[in-house]
């Protein structure tokens, strides 16, 4: 493929404009952030004896949101395991694993099902490297879609963001994009230590365009930076998981308006990339965080106390504020269930007044 | 000789024996006590032995009784002759009667004088003058005691032990009776060579015997003690002992199991010596980790394990090193028998730097190689122990995992949640329930429907387990790995022990249940007692040697204390470190936004 690329640019051979885009479409790939997903896991499981996936559902019935599709088939019982409703046994089991020298990914159905299991998380995994001092580390990796789906009310949607940022001892990732999750999973996968793995429903399916080298098996995303996915110099939008979506089609209707706004995906939760951030503003001078879970003690509440306590202070022009979901359970019906979660509008909205226009 | 007579009667009445063998056996010895008159041991410590025994204040409450005198003449009245023939069977080993030292060879050499004395507990350092058996014998054993002498030994739980040793074995044979135990009661056998002289085997001349501090603790009943009796010995090779013996186990119930283990257990000494100091090295330990909570050098969560030592040291035995284990809080001798060291337990506990985690973890998060811990969330350490052995079968390594849990815990949902998938998946999990009879201050009544802790895996198969007994629990540890060695799945066993201490430290132990009990099972079924009581009676070992053993252990505790108590605690600049594993150096906020604090893998 890069031989070929090469060859053209050389301008030896006359091709026309559209046989061009055809090279650009094949080298420029449409994934969704499931396929990523899939892929990134079927080239570690292969790169490594060690790693193997559980969870309820992931083998033979392809994943409950087919995120493990194909992986049973070519890979088999060992290593893709079908466990019973048991989240804390199983949980349990997946980091005594670990323990033991594996490196298991450990998949909840959705977040909310982790809280059967949060004891194991926590008080297994995160705190059993510090506990040891140093000689019981826990290669995990827990995965699965968190926070707010469509129409699965209140006790399927809750993000757990906040909860597990919370937590000294675990790293708390949260992918936007197709690159980003295959890039974060890759990473998590090879971190030695328990990596919780936020992932979104309504992006499983979102095809994102992937560049050649986001496609190569080696491709990794440090987890603790954050990306800026557009640029800007008017004011900072801090987001992460589906949030970054709406903050860029924000951005987008605002570009229009003459304001220029700067979007940060997060992409980590724990570590916090406050430098970004912090620099983002030095620039803007200007901050509001977007966030789909409940604004009492979440991200955005840690955000603006970093800036508060740090250097971009000095910087902001008007006080940070953050978007977030609405402070009640999650309703089923529909109009009750749009207006719980930020709309662009509410993002516009926020931004306006920040800026004060 | 009067006197060594009058000594010789008080000894005898300070214990009792149903065993009439065992009996002419003493009297046999004694009565050819009576020919050594004129010897005279080497003098060692007391010139006046005497005065020093009417002095000699006892300690135990139970108050020493006045010294009676025995004419010489009943002893002989007895019937027994000086040879060896009048006597029962020899002992274990047919030793020549050839090889015996004729006392002025004694005399000369100045050999070591070995006491004699039991093997039991006692808080008397003296002499301890009990009050003659009598007082405390039922009224039926009482005419036995008043027809005859009431020999030296002492039934149950601890023997007696005459040994004797040879200095120079081309030594003059003389017509000496051995005094030798029937193996099956709990006397000890004796070395059948010459019997001391008169004087020394009375310590009259010479210092009195120790007596052993209590093994079990601070028991308020000690054991019947003999009063001073110095026996002379020669040098003992290793040949004179029993290089294995064995014992009858009591039958497991079994639960979905066609056969449990067996019920004849084959003890070696080596491995008897090794069980009883390990199991010897933990209970001190869990002793001087009472002692220093109680000076607040120990602060937090203390769970101590005296009293369940045989299920420490008997899984253990049953295992390998290369095995994994994961228990609960009550950690301390897993720590130990899985390859911690006592001065890094104690340092652990004293949170100091030399502590096996650093002194990061405390009591309850104390970790080595294939040991999992030391799990402070009840039940947690269960789907984490099937895990574990979810990767030994993954991994192909012929591993298993032993996975513990309490009484209390027994009930935790997430430990059926792991009984199901592990019997699922044939995960190579021995779990194990070390049902101590009480969750916390809950008594197994009060806490479970079904107390039958084994049958509650279901369709696991169960084991019902003594666990007071280091031989049971190998036995059934084995019968377990070898049953998930060979892909059959998991097996549940429980092991009914006992603790002695409260749950923890901040528990007295007693409102939940009566001191009697307590003492009931310390005298009755205290594992190290036990296995004493075997090796002894079965010459395996000499009083001498598991003697020599305690000490050795005590030193151990108080290098290690002595260590847990004057080593620094951990620097402040550790306070971060060991967030994440494999990483680099991050910072960790402080207690304020100023403070960034290092933290490094």
């Amino acid at each position: 493929m890069a031989s070929l690329r090469c060859f053209l640019r050389s301008g030896k051979v006359f091709v026309v404009p559209c046989d061009i885009c055809i090279i650009n479409s094949i080298l420029l790939l449409q994934v969704t952030v499931r396929d990523a997903l899939n892929q990134a896991m079927d080239e570690e499981l292969e790169r490594d004896e060690r790693v193997f996936l559980l969870g309820e559902e992931v083998a033979q019935y392809d994943g409950a949101y087919k995120v493990s599709r194909g992986l049973w088939k070519k890979y088999g019982d060992k290593r893709i395991i079908d466990t019973p409703i048991t989240e804390m046994g199983f949980a349990g089991i997946a980091v005594g694993a670990a323990m033991a020298g594996l490196r298991p990914i450990c998949e909840f159905m959705t977040f909310n099902f982790s809280m059967q299991a949060i004891d194991q998380v926590i008080n297994s995994a995160a705190k059993t490297y510090y506990m040891s001092a140093g000689l019981q580390s826990v290669p995990i990796v827990f995965r699965g879609p968190n926070g707010a789906s469509a129409g699965v009310a209140a006790q399927h949607s809750q993000c757990f963001a906040a909860w597990y940022g919370h937590c000294p001892g675990l790293k708390v990732v949260s992918p936007w994009s197709a690159e980003d999750a295959r890039g974060l999973l890759k990473s998590a996968i090879r971190d030695d230590n328990p990596v919780v793995f936020l992932e979104n429903e309504l992006m499983y399916g979102v095809p994102f365009e992937m560049s050649e080298e986001v496609q190569s098996k080696d491709f990794l995303i440090p987890i603790g930076k954050a990306k800026i996915e557009r640029q800007g110099t008017h004011i900072t939008l801090v987001s992460h998981s589906r949030m970054v979506s709406l903050c860029l089609d924000a951005a987008a209707v605002l570009a229009k308006e003459g304001i220029e706004c700067e979007v940060i995906n997060m992409r980590t939760i724990r570590p916090l990339d406050a430098e970004a951030i912090e620099t983002s503003i030095m620039k803007t001078n200007h901050l509001v965080t977007v966030e789909g879970g409940w604004p009492q003690f979440g991200i955005g509440a840690e955000i603006l106390a970093r800036i508060m306590e740090g250097p971009a202070f000095n910087y902001l022009d008007s006080p940070a504020v953050r978007v977030t979901g609405v402070d009640i359970p999650m309703p089923y019906a529909k109009i009750l269930e749009d207006n719980s979660v930020p709309q662009i509008k509410d993002i516009i909205f926020s931004i306006k007044k920040t800026l004060n226009v | 000789m009067r006197k060594m007579l009058t000594i010789i009667s008080n000894v005898l009445r300070g214990s009792a024996s149903r065993n009439s063998s065992t009996l002419r056996a003493v009297l046999q010895l004694l009565a050819v006590q009576s020919e050594y008159a004129n010897l005279t041991a080497p003098h060692d410590h007391d010139p006046d032995p005497l005065s020093r025994l009417k002095d000699a204040q006892p300690h135990s409450p139970l108050a020493s009784p006045p010294l009676t005198q025995i004419p010489p003449a009943e002893y002989k009245d007895l019937g027994h002759t000086n040879s060896g023939q009048a006597l029962g069977h020899l002992g274990p080993h047919n030793r020549p009667l050839t090889d015996v030292v004729s006392s002025e060879a004694i005399a000369q050499k100045e050999s070591y004088v070995e006491p004699l004395m039991t093997s039991g507990s006692s808080i008397s350092e003296e002499i301890n003058v009990v009050p003659p058996l009598t007082e405390r014998v039922s009224e039926k054993e009482k005419p036995i005691f008043e027809k005859i002498i009431s020999p030296v030994i002492d039934v149950s739980p601890s023997p007696v032990l005459i040994t004797v040793k040879l200095p120079n074995p081309a030594a003059s044979p003389a017509q000496l009776s051995p005094a030798v135990a029937n193996s099956s009661s709990s006397v000890t056998s004796t070395d059948p060579h010459c019997p001391p002289p008169a004087e020394s085997l009375l310590g009259l001349d010479n210092s009195f015997p120790e007596i052993t501090h209590s093994l079990a603790g601070e028991t308020p009943f000690p054991e019947p003690q003999l009063a001073g009796a110095r026996v002379v010995v020669s040098a003992r090779t290793y040949a004179d002992f029993t290089p294995q013996a064995s014992f009858d186990i009591k039958k497991c119930d079994v639960h979905k199991l066609e056969e449990g283990p067996p019920l004849q257990a084959v003890l070696t000494r080596e491995e008897g010596l090794q069980y009883y100091r390990t199991m010897q090295t933990i209970r001190r330990m869990e002793l001087k980790a009472d002692q220093l909570y109680k000076q607040k050098i120990i602060r937090g969560f203390c769970h101590l394990y005296d009293g369940q030592e045989a299920c420490a040291v008997g899984i253990e035995a049953g295992i390998n090193l290369s095995d994994h284990l994961i228990t609960a809080y009550r950690a301390h001798g897993y720590t130990l028998t899985r390859g911690g060291t006592v001065r890094e337990i104690m340092a652990e506990l004293t949170g100091r730097r030399g502590g096996i985690a650093k002194g990061k973890g405390g009591s309850m998060h104390m970790y080595t190689k294939h040991f999992y811990g030391g799990n402070g969330i009840v039940g947690a350490q269960v789907p984490l122990g099937a895990g574990v052995a979810l990767a030994c079968k993954y991994l192909g390594k012929n591993e298993l995992c032993v996975c513990l849990y309490g009484d209390g815990a027994a009930n935790q949902g997430q430990i059926f949640e792991t009984y199901n998938m592990a019997s699922l998946w044939k995960l190579p999990c021995i779990f194990i329930c070390e049902n101590n009879k009480y969750g916390m201050g809950t008594s197994v009544e009060r806490a479970a429907a079904s107390t039958d802790y084994y049958k509650r895996g279901d369709f696991i198969p169960g084991l019902r387990v003594d666990g007071m007994d280091v031989l049971c629990v190998r036995e059934a540890t084995k019968l377990a790995a070898e049953h998930c060695r060979s892909g059959k799945g998991p097996i549940l066993m429980e092991l009914q022990t006992y603790r002695y201490h409260g749950h923890s430290m901040s528990d007295p132990g007693i409102s939940y249940r009566t001191r009697d009990e307590i003492q009931e099972v310390r005298s009755k079924s205290d594992p190290i007692s036990m296995l004493k009581d075997r090796m002894l009676s079965n010459n395996m070992a000499s009083v001498e040697e598991l003697k020599e053993i305690d000490v050795e252990v005590r030193k151990e505790i108080e290098d290690a204390a002595q260590f847990a108590t004057t080593d620094p605690e951990p620097p402040l600049d550790d306070l971060c470190n060991h967030i994440f594993y494999n990483d680099p150096p991050m910072e960790v906020r402080g207690t304020n936004p100023w403070t960034k604090l290092k933290s490094i893998s």
